[in-house]
């Protein structure tokens, strides 16, 4: 009977198995700041905060005392973060005391507390991330085939960006992206109440989430406009509109009481103390510093309202096409757009919050085949020089491989596109001659610089050279995506009209 | 879209090589048994060292113990890896791992497998789809050897690859090439030397027949004599023979390995044990500390109870069961039966053998891959036996960040064998009268019939086969009730105690398999 069971949904069973696999293998790699005093790096970071929160009361644990140390990697991320930190803090107190104890255990890094850190991630992906797909999969893609249903599941889990990040440089984003994904399916499916506390809940567990906030406000605004009478439209803005509050109300309960209280946590999260981008990230005012020196150029108030601008500007025209007409696939869309606005044009980037625009992308992979293929691999592409510095280029090679195992065009496959006729315009038909083109030319311009890099010695004049050209590589591939997602929302907006 | 970057495709083979390695890449920095020991010593040897001190050097405590030509082979190695690190070829630079050290010697073996995909890629090549794809994954992603080669370390995939090459050779009726290819195997690694009488009888009675049998025989003669003469010849000049042979031959170990190869002397030493355990009970003498021996040293084992087994009685044993596979093959030399012929013969000396490894039931699995597909009777032999032999290999790793590891890939290639292969079952018997246009159809088409599992199975073996998996919950929860000490010795006896007796039963299903189509 087991066995018939597993045989029914014998392609998910065994590609959860498979990503779990390269989780676990990821996992035996370096993380960042591995055995790298005085600072370390995010993984020291994630085991500081399980060491404050198990040992400092709850509303000491943004504030600065005796027993907290904020300018060692204080808790700089919203409260689920710090509650998720306690609970794993517990569980490993129970294995190691030794690996969280006060103060003592700073830079604490022996084999066994290395790979209970790193189930705590593995726990967390299939505690939240993968039932968050398959909620996905279940609401968005039921009636597909079922080669369709595997490949969005293989999509969105073995994407070796989020692997790579997560279990290698080692973070819990997917914590925040799965609740986000599990919102995603919530309102999709018309649960409109669950998904909004979802999202808050991947709001509060890293700030990054707000990328997809205008998605989720503009679709909601969309299915609350769409009612009948006005009473109800204000009824159904105003019932969210609570929700929200008391989602965040409840998250904020302990800090709200406390005397220094909730103002002291959020000048924590605000992220305006840092520049413009830090290091090399494939967004415009990276990829465009070296002909424009816009730090030099611009004062910070200026630029925080230039990318204020900008990524508001980018994410208009979703936004307002899901308030027009919200739509199912719609929301995943509109939650790509307004993420790669955000990745693109907003303020203090980091290179890791390409895994934001990538998920929506692929829960879409069955209806985006050559986007949901292709992009996961230039954003791990974009951060090969992070992954190269926290000594992952193994892991890198290798989930970069397997992912181009299966995702690879057939030769075969362009002649038998052209043999079948279709409706097209002129538009499709350049993308569909241009496209295959393209592919290569960015394939082999990566191949070439990993080639350079470790063949060449970078000149002495400038010594980032290959990071450079790796970001704006990246960074032109990331702009022709965030189009090509607009034109598709923009041209599902027309075909629903007819 | 344009362009089809979709996850299915026709012929899935190189997507599959492609995934394999890219794993095996992440694998590398996992455990590593002191076999990278071993290796990294024979690297230093034969690179630093005349040939006159290859089977004398005693540096290190892992000597040189494989025949000639794989002391050639880690030479040939040697040159790539002074580009990586010179270090690793000093001899007395004993337990040296330097990061470089590690990436070439997995990289070696990563490399080197390439030899085994060439043979599965031959060897299946006669195959229609999707039997084909099946029959090439089931060869090449064996779980087992995954363990073994790219975990634990060793070379079994260039080993196995040049015996499946051989298998093929033989199969397609290239007696002469497939023969010498297995000559040039056994001077790599004499453990294959089981597959002697088989190699033997079969290109006698297939290969020197005819017009030309005599001149034929003599042929095969010369050209297998000039392979251990190319092997040993240098050897033999130096004087060194014995010495060789002395260390290819080693008669101080014991009839069980360190850990126990699920084998009849593990049923036999467990009989012993339990028999230890009770007689004094029932008022009879006996020796408790022969009884205690845990393993651990290679050594001489003693039995409380039972008679010692000497090294002779194992061999007239081994060869009583090859025998009958051995007369058929005789009556009917019939390439299409020579794999599974080769898998009952490496199957008789695991089962009886003298001092034998664990790792050697790869060996059995391999060769049974190009048939499995051919029929409901081989596909549930396979997948038995693969399934059985592979968890029966596990112990192998005992530490914490391997244990995820080694389930999962059991559960995957188990998994994914059964249903690749009633998938194949029910393209082989055209069920529902909509046979499938290609490997991918089948693939995906079939995946979600989970009933034909059971069906190719048949109730019970599915159910033994999930008893595995209860067996395994026992032992993890009894791992974690049990206190630290003695938690290793009862634990990996259980399992080879378990593991042994699934094996054996097993053996009966593939002699049934091994002499009908004979």
């Amino acid at each position: 009977m087991l066995v018939r069971a597993l045989g029914d949904n014998a392609a998910t069973f065994l590609i959860i198995a498979t990503s779990l696999l390269l989780r676990f293998g990821v996992g035996l790699h370096p993380y960042s700041g591995a055995g790298s005093p005085p600072r370390y790096g995010d993984y020291e970071a994630q085991r500081h905060w399980m060491e404050v929160t198990v040992h400092v009361p709850i509303q000491d644990w943004y504030t600065s005392t005796t027993d907290n140390d904020l300018d060692y990697w204080g808790l700089d991320y919203p409260p689920i973060s710090a509650y998720q930190s306690w609970v794993y803090g517990k569980a490993i107190q129970q294995f190691e005391p030794g690996a969280i104890a006060s103060f003592t255990s700073r830079g604490y890094e022996t084999p066994s507390s290395k790979t209970l850190m790193r189930w705590s991630v593995v726990i967390s992906d299939i505690l939240v991330f993968i039932p968050a797909v398959l909620a996905c999969r279940w609401v968005f893609f039921k009636d597909a085939t079922a080669e369709q249903r595997a490949w969005v599941l293989f999509a969105a889990l073995l994407q070796p960006a989020a692997v790579l990040i997560d279990h290698g440089h080692f973070q819990y984003n997917n914590i925040s992206l799965g609740f986000a994904a599990g919102a995603a399916a919530a309102v999709a499916s018309g649960k409109e109440v669950l998904g909004s506390i979802l999202f808050c809940l991947s709001l509060n567990h890293k700030q990054m989430s707000m990328y997809y906030a205008p998605a989720f406000f503009a679709h909601l605004l969309g299915r609350c406009l769409a009612r009948p009478t006005l009473l109800s439209k204000v009824g159904a803005v105003l019932r969210l509109g609570f929700v929200v509050i008391g989602t965040f109300a409840c998250i904020w309960a302990p800090f709200l009481l406390s005397e220094s209280g909730a103002l002291g946590v959020v000048a924590r999260l605000a992220p305006l103390r840092r520049g413009l981008f830090e290091d090399y990230v494939a967004n415009f005012w990276c990829s465009t510093s070296p002909l424009v020196k816009w730090k030099q150029l611009f004062s910070q108030q200026e630029l925080v309202r230039m990318c204020a601008g900008a990524t508001l500007f980018t994410a208009l025209p979703a936004m307002l096409q899901q308030i027009r007409r919200p739509s199912k696939k719609g929301l995943l869309l509109c939650m790509a757009s307004s993420a790669f606005a955000f990745f693109l044009f907003s303020y203090q980037v980091h290179e890791k919050s390409i895994l934001l625009p990538l998920l929506p992308v692929t829960l879409l992979a069955p209806d985006l085949p050559v986007l949901a293929s292709w992009m996961p691999a230039v954003a791990t592409f974009s951060m090969y020089p992070l992954l190269k510095k926290d000594g992952l280029s193994l892991a890198y090679v290798g989930l970069l491989l397997f992912w181009a195992a299966f995702t690879l065009p057939d030769r075969a496959a362009p002649k038998e596109r052209t043999r079948r006729p279709g409706r097209r315009n002129c538009l499709e038909d350049l993308i569909a001659d241009v496209l295959p083109v393209l592919f290569r030319t960015f394939v082999g311009l990566a191949l070439g610089i990993h080639a350079a890099a470790a063949v060449l010695n970078p000149p002495k004049r400038l010594p980032y050279i290959f990071d450079a050209v790796i970001t704006v590589l990246s960074f032109l591939q990331f702009a022709g995506a965030a189009m090509h997602i607009q034109l598709l929302l923009w041209k599902q907006d027309h075909e629903k009209v007819h | 879209m344009p362009t089809r970057l979709e996850i299915g495709s026709v012929d899935w083979r190189w997507r599959s090589l492609i995934a394999l390695t890219a794993l095996k890449i992440v694998l590398v920095p996992s455990y590593r048994s002191t076999d990278f020991e071993v290796h990294r010593n024979w690297l230093a040897i034969t690179s630093s060292l005349p040939l006159s001190e290859w089977y004398v050097n005693e540096t290190s405590e892992w000597t040189l113990d494989y025949p000639p030509l794989f002391a050639w082979f880690e030479w040939t190695l040697a040159h790539a890896a002074k580009i990586f690190d010179a270090d690793m070829l000093n001899v007395s630079n004993l337990n040296y791992a330097s990061p470089n050290t590690i990436l070439f010697q997995r990289l070696s073996v990563i490399v080197t497998d390439v030899v085994l995909y060439g043979a599965a890629w031959f060897g299946t090549r006669r195959h229609k789809e999707p039997m084909r794809n099946v029959a090439f994954l089931l060869a090449v992603a064996n779980a087992g050897l995954l363990i073994v080669d790219h975990i634990h370390f060793q070379y079994n995939g260039l080993l196995l690859g040049i015996l499946m090459w051989s298998i093929a050779l033989i199969r397609e009726g290239h007696d002469l090439l497939g023969g010498l290819l297995f000559a040039a195997l056994l001077n790599m690694k004499h453990l294959f030397a089981c597959l002697g009488p088989l190699y033997f009888v079969y290109l006698l009675r297939h290969y020197c027949r005819g017009k030309q049998a005599v001149f034929k025989f003599f042929t095969l003669g010369a050209l297998v004599a000039a392979v251990f003469a190319a092997a040993f010849g240098p050897f033999i000049l130096a004087g060194q023979l014995q010495q060789v042979l002395g260390r290819l031959f080693p008669f101080k170990r014991g009839l069980m390995h360190a850990y126990w190869a699920a084998n009849v002397w593990a049923l036999y030493a467990a009989v012993d044990r339990a028999l230890a355990l009770l007689l004094p009970h029932m008022g009879f003498q006996v020796d408790r500390t022969a009884a205690l021996m845990t393993g651990g040293l290679v050594q001489v084992s003693n039995f409380a109870v039972l008679p010692d087994i000497e090294a002779g009685t194992t061999l007239i044993l081994v060869l009583l069961t090859m025998a009958p596979v051995l007369v058929s093959v005789w009556r009917n030399p019939n390439p299409d039966a020579f794999a599974s012929a080769a898998a009952y013969m490496c199957m008789c000396s695991f089962m009886a053998g003298y001092h034998v490894h664990e790792k050697a039931i790869l060996m059995v699995m391999l060769p049974l891959a190009f048939d499995a597909v051919n029929s409901p009777a081989a596909a549930r032999t396979f997948l038995m036996l693969s399934i059985t032999g592979q968890y029966a290999l596990l112990p192998l790793l005992f530490t914490r960040n391997e244990y995820p590891l080694k389930m999962l890939l059991l559960g995957i290639y188990s998994l994914g064998s059964c249903i690749l292969l009633s998938a194949c079952m029910e393209h082989l018997g055209g069920a529902n009268g909509s046979p499938c246009q290609s490997g991918k159809e089948a693939i995906f088409g079939l995946m979600h019939k989970g009933s034909s599992v059971t069906k190719l199975l048949g109730r019970l073996n599915a159910l033994y086969l999930l008893g595995l998996v209860g067996l395994e919950v026992i032992l993890v929860i009894g791992a974690m009730l049990a206190p630290t000490k003695a938690r290793h010795a009862a634990i990996e006896g259980f399992v080879d105690c378990t593991a042994k007796e699934h094996v054996l039963t097993r053996s009966f299903g593939v002699k049934k398999c091994g002499s009908l189509p004979i």
